[in-house]
């Protein structure tokens, strides 16, 4: 089985961003993305999602590592220093090499 | 004395249980239907109303509501920063918060005046959704200033849009146009489970009232303080203003209970990306865990007693 290596993008953050989040991915030129809700502890305490305000989300992009280290960047740039946010890089291995 | 409301007994069961950390917790699904179908069932019972008694809103009574929506803000801001000694962005978040509405106050006001027996203009449904949206703006703009770099077109979308308004607006509307013989195939599901359906969402928010509770640690007496007595300050300029443009008496009770209520819905998501170095946890506590709790329980039974002092 052939695998290609890509990079994945995780972005754990607040679901009051989602909208915003997924405009900035699709001007960056993500592909795709997919995002789940989430909830946990941090250092801005706990966030629950049974009530949508106090939400978390996360975000998974699978993408080449360039646009992966952009979008990093960019939301780091624009979101760390105000909102509740986590983002993480991993290798990915995946199947269909045109996809992602 | 009346005998309590059962719903607020619903409400301070799911607040002991949040604070007992009991293992109870509506899904997010069920917590969304419920608050979908109270709104949809005020904007039907508002729109079936005005079908049978064919009245507008007069242009004098809009002003009057626009000028409190903008205006509540203002005190709220200056308490906060003066008096709570908040940033300038925390305090702009907090006035944005009170000043505009919460559904849920104003559905345990319909439940009140029902059991009271108390008539109120068929049109109130309209001034929630008249007052939810000015304060917010009023609060990024003390926050921001004029011409602070507000992408003000696609904020205003997503306010005007947003699920209260939407739902209010379109329940409105299909109440209006069906008319009271109209609607009467869904009045079961919407009219006669009413209560039943504020029961649900009272004990939810019971639980994520105390959820919220549990994170008042700063500025926890500035928050309490102003949590209850900003309300009934506003209350009282409600009831002035309602009595000043000739409301029923009945009509400036929901006035001064709106003016009362704090948002916690459309204004923490509005000001989360329009002031996000705002803290958001201050005024979501503030009006959560303590202003939806005292209006519903000691508020509206206390604004009652305002308006009718105040108003002959």
């Amino acid at each position: 089985m052939q695998e290609y290596k890509r990079r994945m993008v995780t972005i754990v953050t607040e679901a009051a961003l989602e909208r915003e989040l997924v405009a900035e991915l699709d001007a960056l030129g993500a592909r795709g993305f997919t995002i789940t809700d989430a909830r946990g502890k941090g250092s801005r305490g706990l966030r629950q999602s049974d009530w949508a305000q106090a939400g978390n989300i996360r975000v998974e992009v699978i993408c080449d590592p360039e646009l992966a280290e952009r979008i990093a960047d960019r939301v780091r740039e624009r979101y760390y220093d105000h909102y509740a946010m986590i983002v993480f890089l991993q290798d990915v291995g995946v199947l269909r090499e045109d996809k992602f | 004395m009346p005998a309590i409301d059962p719903v607020i007994l619903f409400f301070i069961l799911g607040a002991l249980a949040g604070l007992a950390r009991a293992e109870l917790r509506l899904p997010a699904a069920i917590y969304e239907f419920v608050s979908t179908l109270l709104l949809l069932a005020i904007g039907l019972k508002g729109g079936v109303e005005l079908a049978r008694a064919g009245e507008g809103l007069p242009a004098v009574e809009l002003a009057a509501l626009l000028a409190l929506g903008f205006g509540l803000p203002l005190p709220a801001f200056l308490a906060g920063r003066y008096l709570g000694r908040l940033s300038r962005a925390d305090a702009a978040s907090l006035a944005a918060h009170y000043g505009s509405v919460s559904v849920g106050t104003f559905a345990v006001l319909l439940s009140y005046l029902g059991t009271q027996g108390i008539t109120y203009e068929a049109r109130a449904p309209v001034w929630v959704v008249v007052l939810e949206v000015p304060a917010i703006l009023a609060g990024i703009l003390l926050a921001r200033g004029i011409g602070g770099g507000i992408a003000w077109s696609p904020l205003l979308r997503e306010l005007l849009l947003g699920r209260s308004i939407v739902l209010l607006l379109g329940g409105l509307a299909i109440g209006w146009i069906s008319g009271p013989e109209g609607t009467a195939s869904i009045q079961p599901l919407f009219f006669g489970l009413f209560k039943g359906i504020l029961a649900l969402f009272l004990l939810e928010m019971g639980l994520i009232a105390a959820t919220q509770l549990a994170a008042l640690r700063r500025n926890a007496v500035f928050l309490v303080l102003f949590g209850v007595l900003m309300p009934v300050a506003s209350a009282l300029v409600g009831t002035l203003l309602g009595r000043s443009i000739g409301l029923s008496p009945g009509g400036v009770l929901v006035l001064a209970t709106l003016a009362a209520s704090a948002s916690y819905i459309a204004a923490p998501t509005a000001m989360r990306t329009a002031v996000p170095e705002a803290n958001p946890a201050l005024p979501l506590t503030a009006s959560l865990a303590i202003t939806f709790p005292f209006n519903i329980i000691v508020g509206i039974p206390l604004y009652q007693r305002l308006v009718e002092a105040l108003v002959p």
